[in-house]
């Protein structure tokens, strides 16, 4: 079994699709730099840098992917398609429903997210519910390396335009470059199983819309996705010590919802808390309310999530993005 | 009448020094996340904001505390919030990317192009509400190649708003030459939304000054909109630990990172043939070497450095105001860290 950063691992995946796959293209700003190992493998021609220019080159994607190639566009975070959120909202999305189930736009859009390393509310937010609410964009947050990879080769082969996000606190070199700029001198609290871990010899896709249960746990049911799983880990573990059995379940893709897979083990436990990066109004959190009140499952409920915009002040974030101490409130608020 | 040239080395002083000392707080890790710096622009914004009076509004990017402090917001309130306390400028919630002063108009944006719409609407404010103030955006060339950016020429230009457009041109699209990702020449686009322009060294604080003075006379007096298109050099790259200047300043220490997976990735089996391999290796060694040959790293551009030349027959004075600077930096700093809130 090889081991894997974060980062690496997601580009290995890309590497063995584009080595399989021809038409596979990558470009986002500044992508000769940051994928240069993927450049020297397959040259200028498919690896390539744009201008600061996001409507036109996210919007020239999906219509390249419609006419046939099948881009990865990177941008360099997911605040930044606020700049060209018609490409997604009006375009990518509505194409299949528009050409009557006729034609599709296979583009994959890679984007760092997250926060945890002191960039601010402009430049660490999730948006994964925000993305999730337009009927038509799958919607990717992988939180391990395997997963990184595996998520990736399967957004390459799906017929439709996918989000693939990548949580910034995992990657090595989004942090470098963003957080600490190779300084020794700032640590961040990195999730080391999310950072680094094992991935399989041989690239095999993850299925799409299928949540993994990374801890069972009879008491309570986390649901989670992205940083927050390996935060919500932690706090089981510590709760575990208080005789409080805590199940993880991470849900790997935002859109489609793995309903099946949520229903099942909060009905086991009758108690589900939320763990949730992005904004807590109107997001992923009441979403999994609804997916369980409809099933006819009632269970108690509760959620940690991201309530306001991100605060700049380090200390200030920690409090602001769901942590260890809030997760093991909200769980022993459940149990009372 | 210009002010003297002490006047305006003092405001690019005071900038300079304060930016030094914000480096050495990120460095020490008392600052998280991003930090761009202005060192090297200090001119361009010098030029410009002494040609600023009360009533007239700025939108600045994400480098954006030199335009603040030259405007004469307080600089511990400034340190405080880049230092993230809540008696910072912006109750540590903002941080270097989002600086604002509402007492000064000023609001800064990280995301790049924003400056456009911003001073657009800070224009069309001063026209229905102070009559002769004026807006300015801040931005670099990377930003030219933005949407939004052109889109607010346009708009300034049929509605004649009293916007001054100043692109901090350094060459550089963040990692990526400008030239490489730019298509026909700046000016001219400008001059195609019907927005007139004028070409200057930024790292000459005088030509700045005076081409920033005319524009804003002529917005000012309601005749619209003007482009300044000032060249300079961004010292720290793009960022503080920018990778290319990390290259540049330790080769040998930062290389072997960069080197062996790359080696490892150019040998793998599948992929392009050999000759598109080697254009990508090419690509790659280009930008390296370009790094090392960067203009950034040749002090000649360094406006500070040019302004205090031409002062240097007065050595006295020179001195003197360079220790106040000084005196005055420290005790920002001195002040700024006092106290830190537990």
């Amino acid at each position: 079994m090889r081991s894997m950063l974060f980062t690496q691992a997601i580009d290995d995946a890309l590497a063995q699709a584009m080595a399989d796959n021809p038409r596979i293209i990558l470009f986002g700003e500044d992508i000769p730099l940051l994928r240069r190992n993927l450049l020297v493998r397959f040259g200028p021609g498919r690896v390539r840098g744009t201008p600061i220019s996001e409507s036109a080159f996210l919007g020239a994607g999906v219509a390249a992917a419609m006419a046939g190639l099948r881009p990865v566009v990177e941008m360099y975070m997911v605040d930044f398609l606020g700049v060209c959120a018609d490409a997604l909202l009006n375009h990518a999305s509505k194409i299949e429903a528009f050409s009557g189930g006729k034609w599709t736009a296979p583009v994959v859009v890679r984007v760092p997210c997250g926060g945890g390393y002191g960039d601010g509310g402009q430049h660490e937010q999730s948006l994964w519910g925000w993305l999730a609410h337009i009927p038509g964009l799958t919607v990717l947050v992988p939180s391990t390396p395997a997963d990184g990879g595996g998520l990736m080769l399967a957004a390459l082969q799906h017929d439709g335009p996918v989000i693939f996000l990548e949580h910034k606190l995992l990657s090595e070199t989004w942090l470098e470059f963003l957080g600490s700029g190779a300084r020794s001198t700032v640590q961040y609290d990195v999730p080391a199983d999310g950072a680094k871990g094992p991935v399989p010899q041989n690239w095999e896709p993850v299925p799409i819309g299928k949540a993994f249960l990374r801890r069972a746990g009879g008491d309570v049911t986390i649901v989670s996705v992205g940083v927050g799983v390996h935060r919500a880990l932690e706090a089981a573990q510590a709760l575990e010590t208080e005789g409080i059995s805590v199940g993880v379940l991470d849900l790997r893709t935002v859109s489609p919802l793995d309903n099946a897979a949520v229903r099942e083990v909060v009905a086991l436990t009758g108690r589900l808390l939320v763990v949730d990066e992005d904004y807590e109004g109107f997001g992923l959190s009441g979403e999994l309310s609804a997916v369980v009140l409809e099933a006819g499952i009632s269970c108690k409920y509760a959620r940690v999530c991201t309530q306001t915009t991100i605060p700049y002040a380090r200390q200030l974030e920690d409090q602001t993005l769901p942590s260890k101490l809030r997760i093991c409130a909200g769980v022993r608020q459940l149990m009372q | 009448m210009p002010p003297d040239l002490w006047t305006l080395y003092a405001l690019m002083l005071k900038s300079r020094l304060f930016e030094e000392a914000v480096a050495k707080l990120w460095h020490d890790g008392l600052i998280s996340g991003e930090m761009h710096l202005g060192t090297g622009e200090e001119a361009i914004i010098a030029g410009v904001v002494a040609n600023l009076r009360e009533g007239d509004a700025m939108a600045l990017d994400h480098r954006g505390t030199a335009a603040l402090l030259m405007r004469g917001v307080d600089p511990v309130l400034v340190a405080r919030e880049l230092l993230g306390y809540p008696d910072g400028l912006c109750g540590g919630m903002g941080g270097h990317m989002h600086l604002f002063s509402k007492e000064y108009l000023a609001a800064s944006s990280g995301i790049v192009g924003a400056e456009g719409p911003a001073a657009a609407g800070f224009a069309l404010a001063a026209q229905y509400l102070r009559p002769g103030s004026v807006a300015i955006a801040f931005f670099g060339d990377g930003a030219m190649n933005q949407g939004m950016l052109m889109e607010s020429m346009n708009l300034a230009s049929v509605w004649n708003l009293p916007v001054f457009f100043v692109c901090k041109d350094d060459g550089w699209a963040i990692t990526t030459k400008s030239v490489e990702v730019t298509g026909g020449g700046l000016n001219e686009r400008a001059q195609g939304l019907g927005v007139a322009t004028v070409e200057v060294d930024g790292r000459d604080v005088s030509a700045v000054w005076e081409a920033a003075h005319i524009a804003i006379e002529r917005a000012r007096s309601g005749q619209g909109p003007t482009f300044l298109h000032a060249h300079c050099v961004h010292f720290e790259g793009h960022l503080l630990g920018f990778p290319m200047v990390r290259i540049a300043d330790h080769p040998l220490r930062e290389m072997p990172g960069i080197a062996i997976p790359l080696t490892l990735s150019i040998l793998r089996p599948g992929g392009a043939p050999l000759r598109d391999r080697l254009a990508g290796l090419r690509t790659v060694v280009a930008s390296v070497l370009s790094t090392m040959r960067d203009p950034r790293r040749d002090s000649a551009n360094d406006p500070v450095a040019r302004v205090r030349a031409t002062l240097e027959s007065v050595p006295v004075r020179l001195h003197e105001l360079e220790d106040q600077s000084q005196k005055e930096i420290d005790h920002v700093f001195a002040s700024a860290l006092m106290e830190v809130p537990s």
